[in-house]
């Protein structure tokens, strides 16, 4: 088939699924582990998924076989539901996500139901944003590391382009305004138009959250450029640990006027583990904003038997309060197995207080310190070890050497397996590391110190 | 361009798409909506409101989905007997969606076709709903600026769906009741070389079968003359095929898989399918669109695209239960029809009572309606003037042509199975009052005008009350004028 006859967009590979994060997955599809059929095939640690709290949804279910089974006001409903199509959502929905995005903020801040738009998961919010605020050629500038998807999701079909905020492992990756400008900078001399900033907050590959002098800055920047502000807060509630989350809504509320730049995108496939329900959304005071997303929805709606379904659960206030709280405290045991097991083996993580992994800093196994480096020990940790772990070149990072390694889409045993292959690795000294076990002393020393320094910085901030 | 301008001066300009009227909301057609939402007709509530014959939903049969949902509670993964794979269904987000899905969509399609066209489970790609099968179909096959060809009249929903964020145009190929609206290879050549002459390239021709707002099914000839038409030209052949299993009476209907299957010199790359379950099954809620694509490199393409718009994994797990359950599908497909036909007989037979006939038609949920007699004058004003008399006196939203960018005024699409029966008789009562008051009005203004005329003439004016003398713009039943307009 002549490829000319199809679209540029079929035809490009923009949407970056040709990237080492992509195969790694492909790689781990051929020979997925299994602990019993396949007790030596590759595990899954590039997966951000939260697999660790399905009991709690599950007896929730069990306890209310109502909602579940349609059978309030019997037939009419399913009918009803069958019917329903209209992209303003089911009410009962929008309420009971606006809530409980209050709950998961603290209820420092209040949602209206009206300024929400639902999406086919945060993936569409996050399109629906550029299309509806970048034309193509325009661009958004994101802090790096970030999640690779955004190639696809913020860039394919919609012509905008991203530029990088720089950020280093000098500073804990802090957004600093010296690097906004700059960003900004590289963008003009790009002849790119800068339409906004995106951050993830908490932050993917990070596990981080922005303390409220980034998030200040960030308000600042984005009011002094006249440009928009989108906050991809879709790991809110995964926050384990001090310093908490602090939302942009909660950053921005008692300042005048930027409101209207101010555009948040939820999702329920990481806080409640239900990637496969396709729930997202994006929550604006802008009202152009609300309204042309709420059109574009048509595209990817939320499909209205799971709207119903996920209206009851998110009403139930003590499920959702005893919710957050496990969630909470699993993910930190789970954060904590996997930090320690780490340091055992000598490697060190960025201090993590959120999200569903660490950012992992294997520099010192580096054979060289460049990405030809990086991605040669990717390559023997996927193949000879056989962990799908990603590298911080897919996230875009600036350094080499860095990894995002998932804990919460996997058993304790697999984990703790997981942990035994990888000190094997390190421990045979295969790795590219230029020091033999004569040095490692010193080495654990070095790490040590970093990790203390980048945590001392973190434990200013209030939770 | 600002939005607020002046009021709000520090409003963020927001993109061009989204500040454009591409959605096509702003159009004036949504006035019939806008009536209908300010004033809803219910029976007890509300019987003097407006009804509703502007959407077009198959509310027939949903009685048998519901109880085939309660004898398989285990197809939920809400309830006790389902919730055990509550988890791994939850969890899932493959964009290459659950395999069960994906069989008994390609089983059902299958189905519906009469088994005369296989589909291949790795071929079915999902999609928002057809809205956003056809929006992916556009991004995949077309660049900003290149058009795709369509015969109109076509649902006015394609032109967000096709062209709003894709900047992909929308050129016509004009059908005419002269023929039925049949699509000939003459006006495809005349569209064709249009957009040339325009320096447009021309990149497919889309296509609805059964067709919306016409209600036929396109015939074997007309499908081989634009299979042929694409492959000679080398452009791509986009069948939207979402009414296919509301097909209820003859001529059966005949998929474009199946003309394909006998032609050995079509170059399968280039014929696309669309598909939905919102319109066969009557579950537009559960968002559920196909994308099946005979050409590798789109299919592989709009997988990826289908990250913007998976179907949740919980309505894929219900629906590969029920589209799986073969004897359900046979017979929920069986009595569909019948109903669907049973509902449009009543209503076109109301129609034909006060004179009224509608394009013959054998599948959809509507009836493109002629009130061409109707029109003052044949023109798309005289039309609107009309439908507006139609929504706001007669209190029926119905759909003019003119909004299905039809070439002929005085047509209207009437939807007939979104209600219930009693609904039905009440639209089929108001109509019929409205034809007889139009018929008073006409007869008692040409009898003024010929009072006037013959005013120096002693004629008695009981002659001229007859209600039987009518003018040509009226129909009765027994006016000879009502075979010619058909």
């Amino acid at each position: 088939m002549n490829q000319m006859l199809l679209s540029r967009k079929a035809a490009c590979n923009i949407h970056g699924q040709d990237s080492s994060y992509f195969l790694g997955w492909q790689e781990y599809e051929k020979n997925p582990y299994d602990p019993i059929t396949n007790p030596t095939g590759i595990i899954q640690m590039g997966l951000a998924e939260n697999q660790l709290c399905f009991d709690l949804i599950e007896s929730w279910l069990e306890n209310h076989p109502d909602p579940a089974a349609f059978k309030k006001d019997g037939a009419l409903l399913f009918r009803e539901l069958a019917l329903f199509q209209d992209y303003h959502g089911l009410p009962a929905f929008k309420r009971a996500l606006a809530k409980y995005m209050g709950e998961v903020r603290g209820n420092k801040v209040a949602f209206d139901p009206n300024r929400l738009v639902l999406t086919a998961g945060a993936t569409s919010a996050n399109e629906t944003l550029m299309f509806c605020l970048a034309e193509p050629g325009e661009a958004f500038l994101l802090p790096t590391p970030y999640y690779p998807g955004f190639d696809r999701d913020l860039k394919w079909r919609t012509g905008a382009e991203i530029v990088p905020i720089h950020c280093s492992s000098s500073n804990g990756f802090r957004i600093t305004k010296p690097a906004l400008e700059a960003a900004y900078q590289d963008a003009q001399k790009r002849s790119l138009r800068v339409k906004g900033v995106l951050v993830t907050n908490p932050s993917n590959p990070l596990g981080t959250t922005l303390t409220r002098h980034e998030l200040d800055i960030l308000v600042d920047f984005v009011v002094s450029k006249d440009i928009h502000l989108i906050s991809d807060e879709i790991y809110s509630g995964t926050n384990f640990d001090s310093p908490g989350f602090i939302s942009i809504a909660e950053a921005t509320k008692d300042r005048n006027n930027v409101s209207h730049r101010i555009h948040i995108v939820c999702s329920l496939s990481k806080d409640l583990g239900l990637p496969g329900f396709r729930v997202g959304a994006i929550y604006s005071e802008n009202e152009a904003v609300v309204s042309a997303a709420t059109k574009m929805s048509s595209f990817g709606m939320v499909s209205s038997q799971t709207q119903y379904l996920l209206a009851a659960l998110l009403s139930d206030k003590e499920f959702t309060d005893k919710y957050l709280l496990e969630n909470q405290k699993r993910l930190k045991e789970r954060h904590d197995m996997l930090v320690e097991g780490l340091r055992r083996i000598g490697i060190g993580c960025l201090k993590g207080s959120a999200a569903l992994f660490c950012w992992v800093d294997m520099r010192h196994l580096l054979k060289s310190n460049t990405f030809k480096g990086e991605m040669e020990l990717w390559k023997k940790i996927v193949y000879q070890v056989g962990l799908n772990i990603s590298p911080g070149s897919s996230c875009h990072c600036d350094e080499p050497g860095w990894f995002r390694v998932c804990f919460a889409n996997m058993s304790e045993d697999t984990l703790t397996l997981a942990m035994q292959r990888l000190k094997s690795f390190v421990d045979s000294g295969d790795c590219g590391s230029n020091h033999d076990s004569g040095h490692q002393r010193p080495r654990k020393t070095f790490l040590t110190k970093w990790v203390l320094r980048l945590s001392s910085t973190d434990r200013k901030s209030e939770r | 361009m600002r939005i607020y301008g002046e009021e709000h001066p520090n409003q963020q300009i927001l993109s061009r798409i989204a500040t454009n009227d591409g959605h096509g909301e702003n159009s004036s057609y949504f006035d019939g909506w806008k009536a209908y939402e300010k004033d809803p007709f219910h029976l007890t509530d509300n019987p003097t409101g407006v009804i509703q014959m502007g959407l077009a939903e198959n509310q027939l049969s949903l009685d048998l989905i519901r109880d085939w949902m309660k004898k398989n509670p285990q197809a939920s993964i809400c309830t006790e007997e389902g919730v055990s794979e509550f988890k791994a269904i939850a969890n899932f987000q493959d964009y290459h969606g659950l395999p069960a899905f994906r069989k008994a969509i390609a089983q059902f399609m299958e189905k519906v076709r009469g088994g005369r066209a296989r589909f291949d489970p790795d071929r079915i790609v999902m999609s928002g709903g057809a809205t956003g099968a056809q929006e992916t179909i556009a991004f995949c096959l077309a660049d900003p600026g290149e058009a795709f060809l369509i015969p109109t009249p076509y649902y006015p929903g394609f032109d967000r769906d096709f062209r709003w964020r894709t900047g992909v145009q929308l050129l016509p190929i004009h059908c005419h009741s002269s023929n039925k609206f049949k699509i000939t290879q003459a006006a495809l050549e005349t569209a064709y070389r249009k957009a040339r002459n325009s320096h447009i390239r021309v990149k497919g021709i889309l296509v609805t079968n059964p067709s919306n707002p016409l209600g036929t099914t396109m015939d074997r000839e007309t499908l081989r003359t634009l299979v042929s038409f694409v492959n000679e030209k080398r452009m791509h052949l986009v069948c939207d095929e979402i009414f296919s299993g509301t097909v209820f009476d003859k001529p059966s209907y005949v998929s474009v898989s199946e003309v394909i299957e006998d032609d050995p010199y079509c170059d399968r790359d280039l014929i696309h399918i669309a598909y939905s379950l919102s319109k066969d099954l009557g579950v537009p809620g559960f968002r559920v669109g196909v994308i099946y694509s005979y050409n590798d490199a789109v299919v592989s393409c709009a997988r990826k695209m289908s990250s913007f718009g998976l179907v949740s994994s919980q309505t894929q797990h219900l629906l590969a239960s029920m589209l799986g359950d073969e004897e359900f599908t046979t017979s929920f497909l069986a009595t569909s029809r019948t109903r669907l036909c049973g509902r449009r007989r009543v209503f076109t037979d109301g129609l034909k009572r006060v004179g009224i006939h509608c394009l013959d038609g054998n599948a959809g949920l509507f009836c493109w309606m002629d009130l061409r007699p109707l029109l003052k004058e044949a023109t798309v004003e005289a039309e609107l003037r009309l439908w507006r008399v139609i929504i706001n006196d007669v209190k029926l939203n119905i759909s003019p042509g003119s909004s299905f960018h039809c070439s002929e005024p005085g047509w209207f699409r009437v939807c007939f199975a979104n209600m219930d029966d009693t609904a039905m008789k009440i639209a089929l009562r108001r109509i019929e009052s409205f034809v007889y008051r139009e018929n008073d009005a006409a007869v008692q203004a040409k009898n003024k005008r010929r009072w006037d005329e013959a005013l120096r003439l002693s004629l008695p004016r009981r002659r001229f009350e007859d209600p039987t003398i009518m003018t040509p713009h009226l129909m009765s039943p027994h006016s000879p004028l009502v075979q010619a307009a058909t």
